[in-house]
This record gives structure tokens, C-alpha cells and sequence, in this order.
């Protein structure tokens, strides 16, 4: 039982870390599909950290902070697009230079308007997001099995949480049932096909770039809202890289986004947990080890398991009509 | 209702310096097939980007039905009921049939209802026209003739009434082109107008009722098909008079230069491209290779020209092994008296940024001729290409100048130079004249047929079947990776069109 426990735990934190990855790299998989890369995702996120946090301390307002970190993700979105699409500029460069700009400045910011080393103050009550207790968990926890499972991993998450899982299948239904989202995959593997169509490339790929923005904010918010209360400098912690590794291992389809997410969420729980506790047969293993695990594991996964990703065919080129 | 389909006045277009259409009058009759005949960068295509909103003229005005309209881009087009099937296909590749001829022709914002809409739409236009096509497949899983036949699904699919078609059948077998062409036919003899932009003088004539041609900028002429002949549409094209086929004398085979026994390569997925190919090629003869693109034609080249490693086999050169299996050399090949003309000139032949005169030594750098101690001799370099260039008639006569000013004729040229010569004693030579204009052709054939002459033993591998037929003195035909067939010079295009489809032979194709 007690092995038991221990892994709905696990599990339970796996879902918990999982959000942020699930929201980003939902986000990049609109504007990869798209043919626009994004290595971006880590500075939206951690903008959007920041915004959130900043808006709901002032402000009072967890809704008002979710807003800001939607608004701050977007406008980073427009920057990678304007430098991308419209001045066919390098994705690359375009999104490292915003991952450096967001870095500094939410530090700068933080320290000029809150002087507390770059954190924002901490929030509570109404200015962060509370968790959801479904019907009669309390009541249902003491029965085996089934209890822990529905009061702990199904009930009792924050609503961004729901947010998230629920945007698995609705990504699904829009980029494979909708108009939009069949002309956004063919923008992404042939754009000369939807501009002979007679349809915009440039705004196909801006209307990505926003979705993307859309999603990232999400993903920032969750993180100083719900997970913690407030913003902390670089919060993000490499969180948006590790959203683009599970895109390209989950090879840009939505379902596999999430699966993908929710291994390198386990990897990460199940780490945190192992901390300071022997292993058996092995004994101690050193903190360090322990947490560089998920990262490790990131490279041989990306590295040897999952056969060939193919990356949509015109990601990464812009878009130029041949003479 | 007038029976003109598309008028252009006075269509001017300019990019920067490059005056690409000067003032372009045209008239096209309904129901009518419509070629549109010129070289490379005379303007065809522009023009034709014009009429479908690619571009926006900058003087002039289009009629569709005798009404001015103003396409501004190819919706615009589209709506006028101008559709066109690209030369480089406009595909999704991993999305269905159905799919890519949905893309953009959606009914709502969510797709079901679309889809089976299109669904229908599609069996009508199957059964009108005979395009079967299964809706279901992937683009990706379809051969080249059966994706341009999408394309033209395509355009159907937008109601459209006039179809033009860039360069149609350059990815195409001689079948499939000849099939092309039936359904070009029908689709006449349904009402559509049909523009045909084109090179090749043989479809001109085969399927078109007009023929206008163009020439630097300029529409040169309009004719009806029946009235005018190759020579002169030839003429028309380049401004003076061209032979349209080599004279050549009898082949004197002395020796063989070139024994391939049983060569068998493999690509990087471990694929066999080239079969247990065995064959010679004597001095003073050239063995053509006829072939789609794509069945081993390139692997056996490189394989030969020791640049890619075979898997099995032997090669012999003047007598003495090549180690096609191992560690071949290019370099040492090039010494030992193999010249190798790539197929691809700007990946393979030439590097675009170097000088004309870099690139006219390049392979050959090593030769003492260009030492000057550890320093290469530039002067005697310079020398060397200008005597070249006069040689071969290299426009612009400059050494000096960037390898990639020169236009894909000149720029093979300088290749075909390059390796000629040197006096080899075996020449390989892949596509001599992909991308080239008709005047340099003639001189590039003539050449060819020279080398022969003076007793070099030639290999030539060319997609153009036309080519294989004009200069070879012994046609191998693959398929798949193996040669299918010998013929004679003067064999006849359908047998060969049908080996080259794979078909044994004429039994087969009955049965």
C-alpha cells in the first residue's frame, strides 16, 4: 500500500508540472505546423510569469493577472512574427534574442517596481487560482484504490489544469477538423500551395504565431499563479526548452504532445521524490544526479528512441514568392 | 458571348533592370489549345504570373469573356475561372487527394460538411473527364502523373474554364505526356481553353490549334499550328536559324574504353538503385542512357565517376581496374582520362560564387600548368578560360565575373569546356543541355558528336529522350535500376517510350 501511495504522489506532481509543458508545447506545435519555429517559448512563458505575477499583486485580481500574461505572451508572439514573417528574419535568432530580452527585463522590472531581488510579492486569495475539490472527495477518499485515485489525481487540481488537458483534444479537433487548421498544416509543409489557393500566407502564419502566444501565456500564468504564488526570477527554468524536445519527440501531433509531456513531467516528479532517499541496490545517489535525471533522459530519448522526426517541410524557411 | 476567352493588351513588366514582358499582346480563342513557345527567360512564365495575380503588370490590361478585369491576386483569377497547374507542383504532400483539392475551395469554417461535398464533386469531375484518382490517397504515395492530374482536379474543382499548364511534361514519361495530352484534348472538346506553355517544339505541334512564341521580352509571332512548321517556330525562338538535329556521320567503334561488369549500387537507406548494370563502350561511339528520372540513371553515373561507392561490380578503364568499390578517386580518375560532365551543374559541376576562370580549372587545379610554386599561376589560369570562352562561345566573355552571372547555358559551357578540353579518353556526360536554350544546344550536340569523331568513347545519360535519339549510336534504356533493353539509333520512340515505362515489350503491353 504504502508503494501505492508513493505513486499516486507521484503521479499527482506529475500532472502538476506536466501543465506548463502541455500548454507550451501545445502552443508550439501551432506555430511549427504552421512552418514557423519557435525556440521562443521559454522568454513568452516567463514574460507571461512575470506580467501575471506583477498584475495580480497590484491588481488584487487573479483574472486581471492571467489577462496581462495572455496580452505580454501575444505581443512576444508578434515580435517573432514581424522579425520571421513579415522581415523574413532568422526564427532562430529572432527567438533566442527574445528568450535573453525576457530574461533581463523581468529582472530589472521586478527589482525597479517591487524591490524584492526580482520576485513579485507573493499572492494569496483572490489574486491566485485556488483549486477545484470535485463532489464527495473527501467522502470517497478512504476507499481502496478508487479514493486516493479520485480525490487526489482526478479532483482537486487548479482550473488552468483542466484548462490544459481539456486544449489536447481541442488542438486536435482544430487542426484536423476545421478550415483553419487544414490550411495551417499546409502552410507549414507547402506554402506555395496556399498562396496559388489564394490564400494569405502571411496572415495564416501571424494567426499561428498568435495561438502560440495564446497558449505560451496560459503556460506562464499557471506557473506564477497556481504553482506558485508570485513570480521568481528564470522561473521558467529551461521549461520552455523542455516543451520543444517533447514536441519534436511526440513528431507535432497533439495527443502525443500531451503523452510526451506527461513522461518528462514524470521524470521530473519522480526525481524530486527520489531526493535523499536511498535507492534499492543502489543506496544514496548524489541531489545533483538526481535532478539532472530528466534532462538525461531527455537526450537518449530525443537522441535513439523515437525513430526519425520528421519536422513539417517548409519549418523554419520564410516564406518567398519565386520569381 | 464572344469567343475570345482571355485577350492581353499592352502586358509591360519590369523587375529592377530586367525588362521581363515589353508591351505583350495576345489573343486566346475559346475552346481552343493555346502554346506559348520560347526559351528559357524569354518571359513566359512571368507573363502567364501576371494573368493568374502573381504579379501586377505595370502597363497594360487583361479582357477575361471581353471584360477589363484587374487580377490582383490568384483569387481574383480564380474567380474569373483562370486556373493553372504549376510546373513544380502546388501539393501538400503528406495531405489526400481530397484534401489538396479542398485547400482554399473550403465551403465553412468546420470541415465535414466540405468533405463530403468534395467528396462528390470529385466523382463527377472523375466521370466527366476520366481523372480517376483515389480521393483517399496521399499525395506523397502517388507517381508524377497521377499528382499533375490532381493538379488539374484542382483547377476543375474551382470551375474553372481556362487551365494553364507551365511546363507540363517535364516530370513525365512519353506515356504519360501522350496521355496528358488526351485529356488536354478533351477538356478542349468540353469547352475549356487551354494554355500550353512549353519548350518543346514536338507538343507544340502535336496538341496545340495556335502557337504564339516569345523572344526575349517580346511576342515574336502568332501562328495557327497547321500553317507553321518546327523549323520555323525554331527560328522564331531564337532569331536565327537553328538545326534542330546534328548531322552525323557514321560511328567507327575501335577499342573499348569503358567496361562496367555488374554494377550494383546502393543509396544511404540501402535501396538498389543500380542493378547488375553491365555494358562497353568502345572508342568513337556514344552510348546513350535513356531513362525516367530517377531509375539509376544518376547512381550509375556517380558510381563510374568514383564520386559515390557501389556495393558490387567492376569497372574498367582503358584497360586497367577502377576501384568502384573502394576508395575510387575522382582526381585520379580525371588522370587516368575520364571526364565526368555532372548532372547537376550548380550542386555538383560548378561553385557558383567562384570566378568563371576558378571554376574552368576546378578538378584540374592540381595540374603543374597553374603551379607557380606553392601559389597557383592566375595569369596562366586567366589564359587558359579566356582561350575557353573563345572557344565555346562563353557570353559574357569575362573570367573575371561571378560563375553565377552567367546564364545556365553558359554556365554548362564552362563545364563541358572544362572537361572536353583535356583530351580524355572516356567522356560521361548527364543532362548536357537541362535548362539550356535551344541556339546553345546546337552547339553543345556538335560537340559531343566532335568528341566522338576524334575518337573519344561517350557515355551519355539524359532524361530528354529526343537527345538520347539524336546523338547516340547505342541506346541503353533503364528501369529500376537495371538496363531493360538495347536499341539502335534508330529505334522507334513508342518502343523505347514503353520500355522505359517498365514494359518488356509490346507483347506485354497488349496483354
Amino acid at each position: 500500500m504504502d508503494v501505492f501511495h508513493m505513486l499516486v504522489t507521484v503521479l499527482e506532481s506529475t500532472i502538476r508540472v506536466s501543465v506548463p509543458l502541455i500548454f507550451a508545447a501545445l502552443g508550439g506545435l501551432f506555430t511549427e505546423r504552421a512552418g514557423v519555429f519557435d525556440i521562443g517559448l521559454e522568454g513568452k512563458m516567463l514574460g507571461a510569469a512575470f506580467a501575471a505575477g506583477a498584475v495580480a499583486a497590484v491588481s488584487g485580481s487573479v483574472w486581471a493577472g492571467l489577462f496581462a500574461a495572455i496580452l505580454i505572451s501575444v505581443l512576444l508572439s508578434l515580435v517573432h512574427g514581424y522579425a520571421s514573417i513579415t522581415q523574413r528574419g532568422s526564427q532562430i535568432v529572432s527567438g533566442v534574442a527574445i528568450n535573453f530580452v525576457v530574461f533581463g527585463s523581468t529582472v530589472i522590472l521586478g527589482e525597479a517596481w517591487f524591490r524584492q531581488g526580482g520576485r513579485t510579492p507573493a499572492l494569496s486569495g483572490d489574486a491566485r487560482f485556488g483549486t477545484i475539490t470535485f463532489p464527495f472527495a473527501e467522502e470517497i477518499r478512504p476507499v481502496p484504490v478508487i479514493g486516493p485515485i479520485y480525490a487526489d489525481l482526478i479532483s482537486g487540481h487548479f482550473f488552468l489544469t483542466y484548462l490544459a488537458f481539456a486544449m489536447v483534444p481541442i488542438t486536435w479537433w482544430i487542426l484536423y477538423r476545421t478550415r483553419f487548421g487544414l490550411r495551417l498544416r499546409a502552410v507549414g509543409e507547402n506554402p506555395g500551395a496556399v498562396d496559388t489557393a489564394g490564400i494569405s500566407v502571411v496572415w495564416m502564419r501571424y494567426r499561428a504565431v498568435i495561438c502560440c502566444g495564446i497558449l505560451a501565456g496560459l503556460g506562464g500564468a499557471y506557473l506564477s499563479l497556481a504553482m506558485t504564488a508570485g513570480f521568481v526570477k528564470g522561473m521558467t527554468a529551461g521549461k520552455g526548452y523542455i516543451a520543444l524536445a517533447a514536441l519534436i519527440f511526440a513528431k507535432w501531433k497533439p495527443l502525443n504532445v500531451m503523452l510526451a509531456c506527461l513522461l518528462f513531467g514524470f521524470l521530473d516528479a519522480f526525481a524530486i521524490r527520489l531526493q535523499g532517499n536511498p535507492l534499492p541496490l543502489i543506496g544514496q545517489v548524489p541531489v545533483q544526479l538526481m535532478q539532472a535525471l530528466p534532462y538525461i533522459l531527455t537526450v537518449i530519448l530525443l537522441a535513439g528512441f523515437i525513430g526519425k522526426a520528421v519536422p513539417p517541410k517548409a519549418g523554419g524557411v520564410p516564406y518567398v514568392k519565386e520569381r | 458571348m464572344s469567343d475570345i476567352a482571355i485577350e492581353l493588351r499592352g502586358i509591360d513588366k519590369s523587375f529592377g533592370p530586367v525588362h521581363a514582358n515589353k508591351h505583350i499582346d495576345l489573343v486566346v480563342k475559346k475552346g481552343t489549345i493555346h502554346g506559348i513557345i520560347g526559351e528559357n527567360g524569354a518571359g513566359k512564365s512571368t507573363l502567364m504570373s501576371i494573368l493568374y495575380g502573381f504579379y501586377q503588370a505595370d502597363h497594360g490590361e487583361i479582357l477575361i469573356d471581353g471584360k477589363v478585369l484587374t487580377i490582383k491576386d490568384p483569387n481574383a483569377a480564380i474567380a474569373s475561372g483562370i486556373g493553372m497547374v504549376h510546373q513544380h507542383f502546388m501539393l501538400v504532400d503528406n495531405f489526400t487527394v481530397l484534401e489538396n483539392v479542398m485547400l482554399g475551395a473550403e465551403d465553412s469554417p468546420v470541415l465535414n460538411a466540405s468533405i463530403s461535398r468534395a467528396r462528390v464533386e470529385l466523382k463527377r469531375l472523375e466521370r466527366e473527364y476520366a481523372l480517376e484518382v483515389n480521393p483517399d490517397a496521399l499525395i506523397q504515395e502517388l507517381p508524377v502523373g497521377l499528382q499533375q492530374r490532381v493538379e488539374i482536379l484542382k483547377a476543375l474543382y474551382r470551375k474553372a474554364d481556362i487551365l494553364i499548364l507551365d511546363e507540363p511534361t517535364g516530370v513525365l514519361t512519353p506515356p504519360e505526356a501522350d496521355h496528358l495530352f488526351r485529356i488536354l484534348e478533351q477538356l478542349k472538346n468540353q469547352g475549356k481553353t487551354i494554355i500550353l506553355i512549353t519548350h518543346k517544339l514536338r507538343e507544340i505541334m502535336a496538341v496545340t490549334d495556335e502557337v504564339s512564341v516569345m523572344r526575349r521580352g517580346e511576342m515574336v509571332a502568332t501562328r495557327e499550328t497547321d500553317k507553321t512548321s518546327v523549323e520555323e517556330l525554331a527560328e522564331l525562338m531564337v532569331g536565327r536559324r537553328v538545326l534542330l538535329r546534328v548531322e552525323k556521320g557514321e560511328a567507327r567503334p575501335g577499342d573499348v574504353k569503358l567496361s562496367v561488369r555488374n554494377l550494383t549500387v546502393r543509396d544511404t537507406r540501402g535501396v538498389t538503385m543500380v542493378d547488375d548494370v553491365s555494358f562497353d563502350i568502345r572508342a568513337g561511339e556514344i552510348v546513350g542512357i535513356a531513362g525516367v528520372a530517377g531509375n539509376g540513371q544518376s547512381e550509375l553515373l556517380e558510381a563510374i565517376a568514383g564520386i559515390r561507392r557501389a556495393a558490387g561490380g567492376t569497372v574498367d578503364l582503358n584497360g586497367s581496374k577502377v576501384d568502384v568499390t573502394g576508395l575510387a578517386d575522382p582526381a585520379d580518375l580525371r588522370t587516368r582520362g575520364l571526364a565526368h560532365v555532372p548532372e547537376d551543374r550548380h550542386h555538383v559541376g560548378l561553385v557558383l560564387k567562384f570566378e568563371e576562370s576558378e571554376n574552368a580549372i576546378l578538378g584540374y587545379h592540381r595540374d603543374p600548368a597553374y603551379k607557380k610554386g606553392p601559389l597557383l599561376d592566375i595569369a596562366a589560369m586567366r589564359a587558359d578560360a579566356e582561350a575557353n570562352i573563345a572557344r565555346y562561345d562563353i557570353r559574357p566573355p569575362n573570367p573575371r565575373l561571378k560563375t553565377a552571372n552567367f546564364s545556365g547555358g553558359n554556365q554548362q559551357k564552362i563545364v563541358l569546356a572544362r572537361e572536353m578540353e583535356r583530351n580524355p579518353d572516356v567522356l560521361i556526360i548527364g543532362q548536357p543541355t537541362r535548362g539550356v536554350d535551344v541556339g546553345a544546344i546546337e552547339f553543345i550536340h556538335k560537340r559531343i558528336i566532335e568528341m566522338r569523331d576524334q575518337g573519344k568513347a561517350v557515355l551519355l545519360v539524359s532524361v530528354e529522350l529526343d537527345e538520347i535519339r539524336a546523338l547516340s549510336d547505342r541506346i541503353l534504356v533503364m528501369f529500376a535500376g537495371r538496363v531493360v533493353g538495347e536499341r539502335d539509333a534508330d529505334a522507334d520512340e513508342g518502343d523505347l517510350g514503353l520500355l522505359m515505362a517498365g514494359v518488356e515489350n509490346r507483347m506485354e503491353a497488349a496483354q
